[in-house]
């Protein structure tokens, strides 16, 4: 069953569209990641699954359940904040426990909750203090961990990772990682770092302009993507583009590539009939056909 | 006619400030709490509109507050008085508490209703806890004006419901030939006591809280 799923959502801020008909399914459990520039509607789709901005139109369903209008404390789900977002006047042990307390769960399993997220997560020797004496990577683990505390149906994380410094980045990156399987939860990520991207992610969405590019397995992004934009987003560094001529040779097609020298180069073309023209692989968006 | 010195009408501005202070600081924090973390549409026109509040000049609504005190029944009365200064007040305590919860990150709002949190429980627990430095700023500001206003003082009490400056001003012109220049300074260090004690107290928290947010770090 798809844990959380969205239908042809779109969000206009005045004349301004920034989803245009964004249509996501993911299963519960998977790890969905969504990168695209910045500006391409990755930060508002993901206010839209939290409820925090209401959709112009479109439905969004999770475990199964309508949750278009619901509001976000009712649709249990957990967000990271980029900017942590710790409530500043309270320990780490309350924060951790507040979500709990809103919810009305008694005091013992708040404790419960807090003790197990702090094993977790390592930070039992610092639930006394306030988030203003941790340093950024602990501030970080406490977020997570109030995440965690609720044990919710979707995780979201939104940009996680990028306030922390480069060696921070990559061991939270791999606990992340170890994470996901002991909680089986789903996850939606948001980053435009390329290798948590690749990473991290069971599924990966790419975006632009309020579309979505393509969403298929870091492989397949990888390795087909869609078009040119997709191709050149992800890799770091980031793929070459050779201008090319198609032509046919024989039986098949064969592609010319101009050279400095007297001689054009002449590639064979490896198999099935060319979708492109001359002038790069570029293909319809949502055609999921190897590419050459 | 009475000789019992200003202590009456000491105490009598200590009941008509508490509560003006009070209520105007409150009611300025959950307006500027609402304008910043629950805009809706208009939000930033309504924030204008009390805005203007801060430069009406106080003679321009004697008459019209005249006649609503009259109307409701408040006329002469402390509670007459705590309600306009709490009027006049709202303009600005409500532009102290916006500007300061304009800095207050929007994510950390976001965060306590995804953890199942209501409006008056984010203002209550979340907000309120780091709202120190400006609600000092908004007490000392609104105990201050409250404390010395005369005009409203003069204009909305009666003989028993005076305030001390009106106090000291009938004071100082009552004169039975021979002006009582001792009697006169000692009633006006009294009237002067209250602001000096708060500045004093809590005036290191003023500036701070004036400044706050102007600077990054």
């Amino acid at each position: 069953m798809a844990a959380l799923e969205i239908h042809n959502v779109r969000k206009e801020f005045g004349s301004e569209r920034v989803l245009k008909d964004v249509s996501i399914s993911i299963d519960s459990g998977e790890f969905l990641i969504l990168v695209g520039p910045s500006g391409c509607g990755k930060s508002t789709l993901m206010n839209a699954i939290a409820g925090l901005e209401p959709v112009t139109s479109g439905n969004i369903y999770i475990d199964g359940k309508d949750v278009t209008w619901r509001t976000p404390a009712e649709r249990d789900i957990a967000m990271v904040f980029q900017s942590y977002a710790l409530y500043p006047s309270m320990t780490v042990r309350h924060n951790i426990s507040f979500g709990l307390e809103m919810r009305k769960v008694p005091k013992a399993e708040r404790e419960a909750a807090v003790e197990r997220v702090a094993d977790l997560l390592q930070i039992s020797h610092l639930l006394e203090r306030k988030p203003a004496q941790l340093s950024g990577g602990k501030r970080q683990r406490v977020a997570m961990g109030r995440a965690l505390a609720r044990e919710p149906k979707v995780y979201l994380f939104d940009e996680p990772l990028s306030n922390l410094d480069a060696k921070l980045r990559v061991d939270m990156r791999t606990e992340i990682k170890k994470l996901h399987p002991r909680l089986g939860t789903t996850i939606v990520y948001v980053t435009h770092d390329q290798v948590e991207a690749m990473t991290l992610a069971d599924c990966i969405a790419v975006m632009r302009d309020g579309h979505i590019l393509q969403l298929g397995s870091p492989d397949e992004v990888y390795n087909n993507p869609v078009d040119m934009f997709v191709a050149g987003f992800m890799g770091s560094p980031s793929m070459n583009f050779i201008r090319a001529t198609l032509e046919a040779d024989g039986d098949g097609y064969a592609l010319r590539i101009a050279t400095p020298d007297e001689v054009d180069l002449l590639l064979p073309w490896p198999n099935g009939p060319p979708y492109g023209r001359a002038g790069g692989a570029a293909r319809q968006a949502g055609d999921s056909r190897p590419a050459a | 006619m009475r000789c019992e010195g200003v202590g009456g009408y000491f105490w009598n501005s200590f009941a008509i400030v508490i509560p003006a202070v009070l209520i105007s600081t409150a009611v300025g924090a959950l307006n500027g709490y609402a304008l910043t973390k629950w805009r809706f549409k208009g939000s930033e026109l309504v924030f204008a509109l009390m805005l203007f509040g801060c430069f009406i000049p106080f003679q321009v609504v004697l008459l019209p507050m005249a006649q609503t005190l009259g109307w409701l029944g408040l006329s002469s009365s402390r509670a007459g008085l705590i309600l306009v200064h709490v009027v006049f007040g709202i303009a600005f305590t409500t532009l102290f508490f916006r500007n300061f919860y304009v800095g207050i990150p929007n994510e950390l709002v976001s965060a306590a209703k995804l953890d199942g949190a209501g409006f008056f429980r984010i203002f209550w627990r979340i907000l309120l806890p780091v709202s120190a430095p400006i609600i000092v700023v908004s007490v000392i500001w609104q105990f201050t004006q409250i404390w010395n206003d005369f005009l409203f003082g003069v204009a909305f009490s009666a003989h028993d419901t005076q305030p001390v400056t009106v106090a000291l001003n009938n004071l100082v012109n009552t004169s039975t030939g021979v002006r009582e220049y001792n009697a006169d300074m000692a009633a006006a260090m009294i009237a002067a006591l209250p602001t000096l004690v708060v500045y004093v107290l809590a005036g290191k928290y003023f500036v701070r809280g004036l400044t706050a947010g102007s600077v990054k770090g």
